[in-house]
């Protein structure tokens, strides 16, 4: 069986197509057949962070509706050995996606595709899109800003993956959650500026698979179309490697979590 | 922020109010959480009946539903105005 997860957070531009798009080129990466689907129907752009935007032929609507077969919609990534993305709709009619649709093509992806891994990436927002996106899913990585507003939002969806998902209403074991804390900046967490990690972990009290530092390389990659775990020089890349090496089971320590000791000068006049 | 506490480095920890705040918010969600459908409505109705006889201020009034073993516990607090010196209305109900 496929393991489903989706990227959630409520709030919206927190980062969960930055993460889906990484973590799924991760799993691959490591060898699992993944597919990274697009639920934020109307406004694709996964294939864009994926970089795959002009191979987009079929979507996930066109599958639900049977005027395309799941095959065709797929896009296979042309760097990633193993990824595989499936493009949301740009249709306006947000009700377009039905369980039992949702339902035949995960089921198809798993039993006929062979899928390891079908990855999430949810909507913002509490509404119809965030839900179907977080329907089906046996785990959740609640990604999460340090920020006041975020917090509260990944509770709501943290209430709404334990009384509404299918686990919930079947009465299976609960989604598993696990907290992504993105975004990140440690020197401003020092200043009293920002939620530390250790407090919106407590806040949320669910366990935390990573932390995502602020960092240049994800606008950069996201120009360039590369999942930004595929750089392996830059921090946030790095971060994204380890979320996955512990989602798959791996220790791995925090990294990024703490100052790098700035100058007093810098101190005095900076940031 | 004043110069002499830039250079004190005296700073406002804005982050411990964010932590409060949230502290705060989150634990009045969470028993708002639970809660059934038909809340709001009942409480709606029940605040129509005081105030046939009370002029109440609607900002006033505080709902909580708990668990006491099997039972919910639904209480509406209902400060009265202040020439009724501030006495509260309980209506507790148990329902299965
Ligand atoms: N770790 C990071 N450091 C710096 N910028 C980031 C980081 N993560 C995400 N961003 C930036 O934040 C913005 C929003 O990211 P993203 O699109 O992944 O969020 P989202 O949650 O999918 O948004 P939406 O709710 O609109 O779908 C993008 O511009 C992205 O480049
Ligand atoms: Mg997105």
């Amino acid at each position: 069986m496929a393991k489903i997860i989706v990227v959630t957070s409520g709030k919206g531009g927190v980062g969960k197509t930055t993460t889906s798009a990484s973590f799924g080129a991760g799993l691959a990466l490591r060898g699992h057949k993944t597919v990274v689907v697009d639920f934020d129907i109307g406004l694709r752009n996964l294939d864009l962070i994926m970089g795959c935007e002009r191979r987009v032929v079929y979507d996930f609507v066109n599958v639900i509706n049977k005027d395309a077969r799941l095959n065709q919609a797929l896009v296979r990534d042309k760097r990633v050995e193993h990824l595989y993305m499936l493009p949301a709709s740009q249709t306006r009619d947000k009700d377009v996606l039905t369980r039992e649709g949702v339902d035949r093509v995960f089921h198809e992806l798993q039993q006929e595709l062979g899928f390891e891994y079908i990855v999430c990436d949810s909507p913002a927002g509490i509404e119809k899109g965030a839900r179907m996106a977080l329907y089906f899913a046996d785990e959740a990585i609640v990604v999460t800003n340090p920020e006041i507003a975020s917090v509260r939002d990944s509770d709501r969806i943290l209430g709404i993956l334990s009384a509404n998902s299918r686990r919930a209403e079947e009465g299976m074991e609960p989604v598993k959650p696990y907290l992504l804390v993105t975004r990140y900046n440690p020197d401003r967490v020092e200043q009293g500026e920002m939620l530390s990690l250790e407090t919106v972990k407590e806040l949320l009290g669910i366990p935390l698979i990573g932390v995502i530092p602020e960092s240049e390389s994800v606008l950069n990659a996201s120009n360039l179309g590369t999942p930004v775990i595929l750089d392996e020089k830059s921090k946030a890349g790095v971060a994204y490697s380890d979320v996955v090496d512990r989602f798959l089971g791996e220790n791995r320590p925090l990294r990024f979590i703490s100052t790098e000791r700035t100058s007093l000068l810098r101190r005095f006049f900076g940031g | 922020m004043s110069f002499l506490d830039y250079l004190l480095g005296r700073r406002r920890n804005t982050a411990e109010i964010a932590r409060e705040r949230l502290q705060i918010i989150l634990a009045r969600e969470h028993t708002n959480r639970n809660a059934p459908d038909y809340l709001p409505a009942l409480q709606q109705d029940i605040l129509e009946v005081v105030a046939k006889y009370i002029p109440i201020d609607l900002q006033d009034i505080r709902v909580n539903l708990e668990r006491e073993g099997d039972y919910e516990v639904l209480e509406l607090n209902i400060p009265l105005s202040d020439d009724a010196r501030g006495t509260t209305i309980r209506a507790t109900t148990r329902a299965r």
